[in-house]
């Protein structure tokens, strides 16, 4: 006979190893590592500068995460229903009245928050921070519940309404590193967290820990003024972290607390 | 000489009449639920995007529903809770009718956020990889504890009326027989069911408290402006218990009406009711002036965004309606003793459950529509196929109700009939006690020219 303290120990103890075994897999297959490839010496943490200065507002980083993240593209009538998905989009701001205007075009992408308050509320941990500091979502486990959406303070996430569709010529042109969502999950920008699976398995079979370069986001390598910069945070020599040791360095919404890893640079 | 109504007889009868209205009106009803059904099927096949949601007004109509039928279902279980607690005698005939409001509303309430998922294939989810740091599982965990004790607490004074019911209807015994479990009514077993009912009402009152208190922290945990306020938790409950209240008082007319129980509700229960619901307006107006004021004060501009689209924005129209719904009417017909009749109690409860749906649509929407980064062209239209499955929550709740009156009896004959044998007596016994105790003894001279003078 058990005794029921016992027996209520008992169960407390299996239900802490349950959690526990469900998170760990969780957490193996986020830092996606290479049982086999060198170790790098600490974890990136990979982060944005967009420098507003140089920002000519041309939006080839709108179309380049368009195409490289098989966005549906957006017709008038998503246009009209305000429905449009764009990870990387331009947001305008004006400033003063009129007749001194000024409207300002900011590139917005997930801002990659280190504090994020869109993945607690995730009833199923569809969206989380990975180790290296990336807000992933889980597609396939997303139950569409909006929830993460309406928490994120820079309206970042995007739904599908409906099913994603291409024109027929385009439809060939999806690129195979990204899965094209299902209707009724949510998505937002991974900083292209494909091409780092990508580069972490060239380095790996080149017998190489990941250097420098060898992952940079869609948006960043289309930009012609060259106003964004990408790279480690944790590593003082990276260019970003350079970049980011400005004094017009700000990052959006600071007050909240998120921690954005996307800093912007301006005059103004 | 009065003769003592033949209760059971009198609540059965109507159970097993079959009018042709009653047919008619669930005519009626499911065929409202087979076009919401049809919208739903286009909402699943076409997904989301037939609703009129967008970017960035993610949650519209469902959610609403979600909160306001979370709401009403506090009528039953917490206000019967308290009035057995508090031994209030009127309570007798209209606790049954409660309780089972708060059981079946909590379907559709719970239904409404499944309309809402974009995935309803994957609701299981959340039991498979449950994260419990998102309100949303605290809200899955309290409502499915609600409700477990909700219909505990629903069926335990079931179980002496179901054994009059297998007694009763002879056609029907072999599904009485089993749920009454065998009540032959001794003492013994009076003894029990008293004991289990009374720990149940214990237990049963701060279960239904955070219900609506989780409620409100899937929003006010988030920093979404006019969300993220402390006093979401009282004030969604105190909003729910005044839509629930409401509800009871027009589920009871209704019943009144189609049952002829004129005879066991009467105006005196209106007239309690209305007292306590003109107690809810009022605190409603003040937790609504709370929340209005400190965010006037704070001044921050997203706030602000929000709370001018609420008052004289787009949303203005609703606003000021809700303002009068849920307040200016009520205190009206609820506050002049003259109106506080039967027919101006239910009016007043018609007016409180439209402004308290406006309230809760005036939570979820607005903030949604004045994010905090500067956004262009928030709007929100329902689309036909939210209305349409707004109206077969509604219809499906009326039609469940409707079942439920011709298989269980909506009032608790054994609970009146106790009330009509041993009541007066026991509220005399009690009644006695509350007075000062008799004088045994002649009291200090000082001490008593001092009570008389100050008491
Ligand atoms: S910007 Fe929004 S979506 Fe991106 S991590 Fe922060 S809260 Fe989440
Ligand atoms: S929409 Fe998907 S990712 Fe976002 S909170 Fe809901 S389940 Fe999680």
């Amino acid at each position: 006979m058990v005794s029921r303290r016992a027996l209520l120990q008992r169960a407390v103890v299996a239900a802490g190893a349950l959690v526990f075994l469900r998170r760990a897999p969780t957490a193996q297959a986020a830092s996606g590592q290479e049982a086999d490839a060198p170790r790098p010496t600490h974890t990136p943490r990979w982060g944005m500068v967009i420098d507003l200065d140089k920002c000519t507002s041309c939006q080839a980083c709108v179309v380049a995460c368009w195409a490289e993240n098989n966005q549906p593209l957006p017709g008038p009538e998503a246009h009209r229903a305000g429905r449009v998905i764009e990870w990387m989009k331009l947001l305008s701001v004006h400033e003063g009245s009129y007749p001194r205007v000024r409207q300002r075009l900011l590139p917005i992408p997930c801002q990659q928050c280190d504090q994020p308050p869109c993945t607690t509320v995730c009833p199923v941990f569809a969206t989380y921070k990975n180790p290296e500091g990336l807000v992933a979502q889980i597609y396939p486990r997303c139950i569409g519940c909006r929830y993460c959406v309406n928490a994120c303070p820079y309206t970042c996430k995007f739904f599908n309404w409906s099913e994603a569709r291409w024109p027929a010529s385009m439809a060939q042109e999806l690129n195979p590193d990204v899965s094209v969502r299902p209707k009724g999950v949510t998505e937002k920008c991974t900083f292209c967290h494909h091409r780092l699976q990508r580069a972490k398995e060239q380095a790996a079979s080149e017998g190489r820990v990941l250097q420098a370069g060898d992952y940079v986001p869609a948006c960043m390598q289309a930009c012609p003024a060259q106003a964004i910069v990408f790279g480690d945070l944790n590593d003082p020599a990276s260019d970003v972290s350079k970049a980011q040791d400005n004094p017009r360095r700000f990052r959006l919404q600071e007050e909240l607390g998120t921690e954005p890893k996307v800093t912007y640079l301006s005059e103004a | 000489m009065e003769q003592p109504r033949d209760i059971a007889s009198d609540i059965v009868t109507p159970m097993i009449r079959w009018p042709r209205g009653y047919g008619v009106f669930v005519g009626c009803l499911l065929a409202v639920i087979a076009f919401a059904a049809y919208a739903w099927t286009q909402q699943l096949r076409f997904g989301l995007g037939v609703t009129g949601l967008t970017r960035p007004v993610f949650w519209g109509l469902y959610i609403t529903n979600f909160v306001f039928f979370i709401g009403i279902s506090h009528a039953g279980t917490l206000i019967s809770a308290i009035l057995r607690l508090c031994r209030a005698e009127w309570r007798r005939p209209i606790t049954r009718m409660a309780e089972a409001i708060t059981v079946l509303v909590l379907f559709i309430g719970a239904g409404n956020v499944i309309m809402d998922l974009g995935r309803p294939d994957r609701a299981l989810n959340v039991i498979l990889h449950p994260n419990f740091r998102s309100p949303l599982l605290w809200d899955i965990t309290s409502i499915t504890t609600y409700l477990t004790a909700s219909m505990l607490y629903l069926y335990l004074p079931l179980i002496p009326d179901l054994a009059i019911l297998r007694d009763r209807l002879p056609r029907r015994r072999w599904f009485y027989r089993p749920l009454a479990l065998g009540w032959t009514g001794t003492p013994q077993q009076h003894r029990r069911l008293e004991r289990a009912i009374a720990i149940m009402a214990v237990v049963v009152i701060p279960i239904a408290i955070s219900v609506h208190t989780v409620v409100s922290w899937v929003f006010a945990m988030t920093i979404q402006p006019m969300w993220h306020s402390t006093i979401f938790g009282p004030y969604f409950v105190a909003g729910a218990i005044f839509s629930g209240i409401a509800a009871l008082i027009v589920a009871m007319a209704i019943l009144r009406k189609v049952y002829h129980l004129e005879a066991y509700l009467k105006p005196i229960h209106f007239n309690n009711l209305g007292i306590l619901l003109l107690v809810m307006a009022c605190l409603w107006l003040y937790f609504t002036f709370a929340e209005y004021l400190t965010t006037f004060y704070g001044h921050q501009p997203e706030e602000m965004a929000v709370f001018w689209t609420k008052i004289t924005g787009p949303f203005a129209p609703y606003f000021w309606a809700m303002a009068v719904c849920c307040f200016v009417i009520p205190v009206i017909l609820l506050g002049i003793p003259r109106l506080r009749t039967i027919s101006g109690t239910v009016a007043a409860s018609g007016f409180i459950l439209i402004g308290m749906w406006l309230e809760r649509f005036l939570i979820v929407v607005p903030s949604l529509i004045n994010p905090r980064l500067p956004f262009p062209g928030g709007v929100y239209h329902p689309s036909w196929v939210e209305l349409a499955i707004t109206a077969g929550a509604f219809a499906t709740f009326l039609l469940f109700y409707c079942l439920f009156i011709k298989v269980f009896p909506i009032i608790s004959i054994w609970e009146v009939q106790e009330g009509q044998e041993r009541g007066v007596d026991e509220t005399v016994e009690r009644l006695k006690t509350y007075l000062p105790t008799a004088v045994s003894q002649p009291p200090q001279p000082a001490t008593s020219r001092f009570q008389t003078k100050w008491s």
